[in-house]
């Protein structure tokens, strides 16, 4: 386990405090006149997501908190659960609907994603950045409508909607890019 | 424009007659103190401000002096600090803090003046008066305004800086520049104390647009004394787990033919972030330490 002083304190970092983790989310450093150095921090608890602002001194220290990111496949979701598997050891383990987050609108059966663990508590998931999905509803373009610019919606098997170029027809499969929701491009089967 | 006020800082001083010096920024034995981490070389340390060789200077006889140099510190990196920065010193003989007051004042309204700001000037939002008299607050006055617990509580607890950044510092981010004066001892370790008032030192800092601008003292000159408060600096050091360091023996040497003085340090880098509205003091240098 690393030990961290306040001075090596940055945004990102993940530490340990009472037992739960938290991610730095923002930070200063300060030194009034000639004394002691300050460290202003807003941490984050990543099990509450509730925020926080603390003041540290150069004599503090830290754990890192132990965190592990394991690859998992999305099985299923029921109501407020969506189950994942550890293909290595065939563990299962559920995650809320909050903790996925907008991480619903691209999971479709047997995708890979990424799980973050504090020891056996996942915190949160993290999807490849393309996703394939295929697209459940289109309406057929109307020529020479351009009131609405050279796009139109779709909606995609997840119940995902995005709005996609004219070409983008029902029943086929696009990229999207996970970290923007916007369509990437059209793949061929 | 950081050119043109550092050559209007230069004109003020020439015109009030200071001499302008230039001593090492590599030195055997820089003043000592708890909080400051000194940059070591294979030859000595980079200064954490000229101070030591500029009350040589005083000692021998010059009464007005100024300089603009960069100074180091070890571990300071923030929006407000770089570990290399540029600091304006100036030392008057005959003078005490009262003096150096004055002086911001004149200092600031002249650069101001000759830049073409008037005698407003706006920083991130807010207006900044410059007419003198400028506000004034002891620090035990300020502890008994806006602290949550006691100037004695804080000090005894370690806690002094803390109510400064969180509780004071924010106070002091006013429509005027602000002097926050009268120090306890213990943290003016190189100022004169207050006569009829041994507990504090006189030792004030200029606080302008919530910034920390301008640290002075009216001066020290009793070597023994002195030598002792260095010590009592390396003892906190030491207590910490940080090197001592080395006492400066010619610098003592030459304060028992000081006169009485004042002297004081001027951060120029955020003096330019004032001036020109800059968030960061990233923004007010050619080159930070990441981008070498």
């Amino acid at each position: 386990m690393t030990v961290y002083q306040a001075s090596d304190l940055r945004k990102g970092l993940k530490i340990l405090i009472d037992g739960q983790p938290y991610v730095v989310t923002d930070f200063t450093f300060t030194k009034p006149g000639k004394g002691q150095a300050l460290y202003r921090a807003r941490i984050k608890n990543m099990l509450t997501n509730r925020s926080d602002e603390k003041v540290y001194r150069s004599v503090d220290t830290f754990e890192s908190a132990n965190l592990q990111e394991r690859k998992m496949q999305f099985l299923y979701n029921q109501e407020d659960e969506y189950c994942f598997m550890d293909t290595n050891n065939y563990e299962q383990v559920s995650l809320t609907e909050d903790q996925v987050g907008d991480a619903k609108n691209f999971l479709i059966d047997n995708l890979e994603v990424s799980i973050l663990f504090f020891d056996v508590t996942p915190l949160g998931i993290t999807l490849p950045n393309f996703v394939e999905l295929k697209v459940t509803k289109a309406d057929p373009w109307v020529k020479g409508d351009s009131a609405v610019g050279n796009s139109k919606p779709v909606t995609l098997e997840t119940g995902y909607t995005l709005r996609v170029p004219p070409f983008v027809e029902e029943g086929s499969k696009i990229s999207v890019d996970t970290r923007t929701g916007e369509y990437l491009t059209r793949v061929k089967e | 424009m950081r050119a043109r006020i550092i050559q209007s800082i230069r004109r003020f001083f020439v015109e009030q007659g200071f001499l302008e010096v230039e001593t090492p920024n590599l030195v055997p034995s820089p003043v000592p103190e708890a909080h400051i981490d000194l940059i070591g070389t294979p030859r000595g340390f980079l200064h954490a401000s000229p101070e030591v060789c500029m009350k040589r200077i005083l000692s021998a006889g010059f009464p007005k002096i100024f300089q603009i140099c960069k100074c180091y510190r070890e571990g300071e990196r923030g929006h407000l600090h770089l570990p290399e920065f540029t600091l304006l010193e100036w030392y008057r003989s005959g003078a005490d803090y009262g003096d150096l007051m004055a002086d911001c004042e004149a200092l600031i309204c002249f650069v101001a003046g000759e830049l073409g700001l008037g005698k407003t000037i706006q920083y991130r939002g807010k207006e900044i008066d410059l007419k003198a008299p400028w506000g004034r607050i002891s620090v035990d006055g300020a502890f008994s305004a806006w602290s949550p617990v006691t100037l004695k509580e804080a000090l005894e607890t370690g806690r002094f800086e803390e109510m400064i950044v969180l509780h004071i510092e924010p106070r002091l981010n006013n429509s005027a520049p602000v002097f926050l004066y009268d120090y306890p001892a213990p943290l003016a370790s190189l100022a004169r104390l207050k006569q009829g008032n041994p507990d504090v030192g006189e030792r004030f800092e200029l606080y302008m647009g919530g910034l920390e601008l301008a640290n002075a003292f009216s001066e020290l000159t009793d070597p023994a004394e002195q030598e002792s408060r260095f010590k009592k600096e390396n003892d906190i050091r030491e207590k910490r787990g940080k090197k001592p360091y080395p006492i400066p023996s010619k610098f003592l040497e030459a304060l028992r033919t000081m006169p009485p003085s004042a002297g004081i340090a001027f951060g120029v880098d955020r003096f330019v972030m004032l001036l020109t509205g800059a968030e960061k003091i990233d923004d007010v240098v050619a080159f930070t330490p990441e981008e070498l």
